[in-house]
């Protein structure tokens, strides 16, 4: 067992690497490659939500398929950041909080008791609204999720550290002081630190809870960017308010309503992205994306 | 009224404003720096290698005051022993594990309520308590516990303070990141509120040390010729033996006790010194 994990562990850093590797070394990161493609693939089937008696979510149910982006769209308060913090089981640690229903990561229930909700958010990375990383440099920033896994190599770390900031497009702009303070970064590039932090763990999904909201035009920009590179390696789930960004980085859309305060937000439909914005099955989508209420 | 006489109106209650309350801030600062003059004015003569290392002689009327210097050490160093332990580990439960229910309210509001209670009556609970009741007898431990009650709201406060001042955003991070909520106190949210929780527990420790009354019936004595040899040793106190010496030794030497007000008083501030640099130290080990 442990032999098998120390070379797995090697095959995966050679693969990385891009070093000359043992034949079997290769065979693990091949493998991995493999089965990493179906990797990341979410179900939700009646995934109602309650704070407390106040139901605030019901009846949702939708496929968000592996490698793509998929933005969860409506008005303020239709439950998009409630259902978004299911996918991770977030809502555990907000009191007063009953998830019912079946949602499935790569056909595993998420939300059994087999679920370690730990090791779920270790293949379920986020991204807040608000840039938060810790109080401490960049480089422990990103070595934060993988020490957590138990990873002290520095040799590994290192390399963990340099891959995730490439992912999120900072490399460049820190390689040279990685041991400086991260609140010294700007807002943006606080953002793509966390978005790196979030990568360093490997996971299959990453959730954005409205990641550029805070921040200015450029750094949006920059976000989108490091989203469209990211999603041909991990599932993007993002909640924006924002109808031109849904509409420029999603592959998917999901639009959800709350029609009443006295009744819970539902799913109203879900599409290719493209179909939403041009030619939607429903009123109610049309209205919201052309402005009309929310 | 026109609007150029109100525009001039505003502009002079402000300066009225600033004037006042810079004239509080100023006047606060020269009643502390005038108490510190005096107390150096009159008890520097007294400071000398014979005063800190020589035990009293003609009951404290000459000699030094090593004994009072050692006991006053014992009992805070026991103090701070059982304080911070207890208090920042309850701190920490009140904040990050509490729910919210009526009992942990009930709680919050007992530990308010005890740092309201007067010193003496706490002099008097440690009498009973742990002189008595325990069987501690008149010792540095009995008056350790006695000390530690009065000190342990002080600095679960303090903690529960400084950890709320730490933003949900970065607990949020943590957890998200797979990281216990165990790991995500003491890797993230424990350091960031560290220099909160080292100033309080310390303005909490220099008020036990500079405390009198809790010391009175628990262990505190007037003379001592060796010094504490453990825990259940008697002692002798800095601020008992300005109280002793004032009160109950006819002719009292201004000067000696002059001196062992400054020692007091220097100990605790070098202890404040050494905290406020470390902070500044562990800032700039996070800034690299």
């Amino acid at each position: 067992m442990v032999n098998a994990l120390l070379l797995e562990r090697d095959g995966t850093l050679a693969y990385t690497a891009g070093a000359v590797v043992a034949d079997d070394a290769v065979d693990v990161a091949t493998r991995e490659d493999a089965t990493a493609a179906v990797r990341g693939t979410f179900s939700l089937s009646g995934v109602s939500v309650a704070y407390g008696r106040d139901r605030v979510i019901e009846g949702v149910g939708m496929e968000i398929p592996a490698r793509s982006v998929t933005a969860l769209i409506g008005p303020s308060g239709c439950g998009k950041s409630t259902l978004l913090r299911c996918l991770n089981r977030m809502n555990d640690e907000i009191g007063n909080v009953h998830v019912d229903g079946r949602i499935t990561l790569d056909g595993a229930d998420i939300m059994g008791k087999a679920m370690d909700p730990v090791e779920l958010r270790m293949r379920v990375g986020q991204v807040f609204q608000r840039p938060n990383p810790f109080p401490m440099s960049i480089y422990d920033n990103i070595a934060y999720g993988p020490r957590t896994q138990g990873i002290r190599r520095k040799s590994e770390l290192d390399l963990l550290v340099e891959e995730s900031l490439r992912g999120a497009a900072l490399w460049d702009e820190v390689k040279k002081s990685l041991k400086k303070h991260a609140f010294e970064l700007s807002g943006g590039q606080q953002q793509r630190l966390c978005i790196a932090r979030a990568l360093a763990t490997k996971p299959e999904v990453i959730l954005m809870d409205e990641p550029a909201s805070a921040l200015d035009p450029i750094s949006t920009q920059q976000i989108e960017d490091t989203i469209a590179e990211l999603k041909d390696s991990v599932t993007i789930v993002i909640v924006t308010h924002n109808m031109q960004q849904a509409a420029r980085i999603s592959n998917q859309t999901a639009f959800m309503l709350r029609e009443s305060l006295e009744e819970p937000a539902h799913l109203v439909e879900m599409g290719d992205t493209k179909k939403m914005f041009t030619n939607p099955d429903d009123s109610r989508t049309e209205s919201y994306i052309t402005g009309r209420f929310g | 009224m026109s609007g150029m006489s109100r525009t001039r109106r505003a502009r002079r209650s402000e300066a009225v404003a600033r004037a006042v309350t810079g004239l509080a801030a100023v006047s606060v600062v020269s009643v502390a720096l005038f108490v510190l003059a005096y107390i150096v004015y009159h008890g520097i003569g007294a400071i000398d290698w014979t005063f800190l290392t020589d035990v009293p002689r003609d009951r404290g009327r000459e000699g030094g005051i090593l004994p009072v210097i050692v006991g006053t050490l014992w009992v805070v160093a026991t103090t701070a022993g059982l304080t911070l332990p207890i208090g920042i580990l309850a701190g920490i439960y009140l904040s990050e594990y509490a729910p919210r229910t009526f009992t942990t309210r009930a709680i919050r509001l007992a530990i308010t309520n005890m740092a309201g209670v007067p010193s003496i009556v706490y002099g008097l609970f440690g009498l009973a308590a742990f002189v008595l009741l325990a069987g501690f007898g008149r010792s540095i431990i009995a008056s350790a516990l006695t000390l530690t009650c009065m000190t342990l709201p002080v600095v679960i406060t303090a903690t529960e303070e400084a950890l709320r001042q730490i933003p949900q955003d970065l607990r949020q991070a943590s957890l998200a990141l797979g990281a216990t909520r165990l790991r995500t106190i003491y890797k993230v949210v424990l350091p960031a509120a560290a220099p909160g929780i080292i100033t309080g527990s310390i303005l909490g420790l220099a008020r036990a040390a500079g405390e009198t009354a809790p010391i009175l019936f628990t262990g505190a004595v007037f003379q001592m010729r060796k010094l504490p040899d453990g825990l259940s040793s008697r002692f002798m106190s800095l601020p008992y033996h300005i109280y002793a010496q004032v009160t109950s030794v006819p002719g009292w030497s201004p000067t000696l006790v002059w001196g062992t007000a400054l020692v007091l008083v220097a100990g605790v501030s070098v202890v404040s010194v050494v905290a406020a640099l470390w902070r500044s130290a562990q800032r700039r080990r996070v800034k690299w």
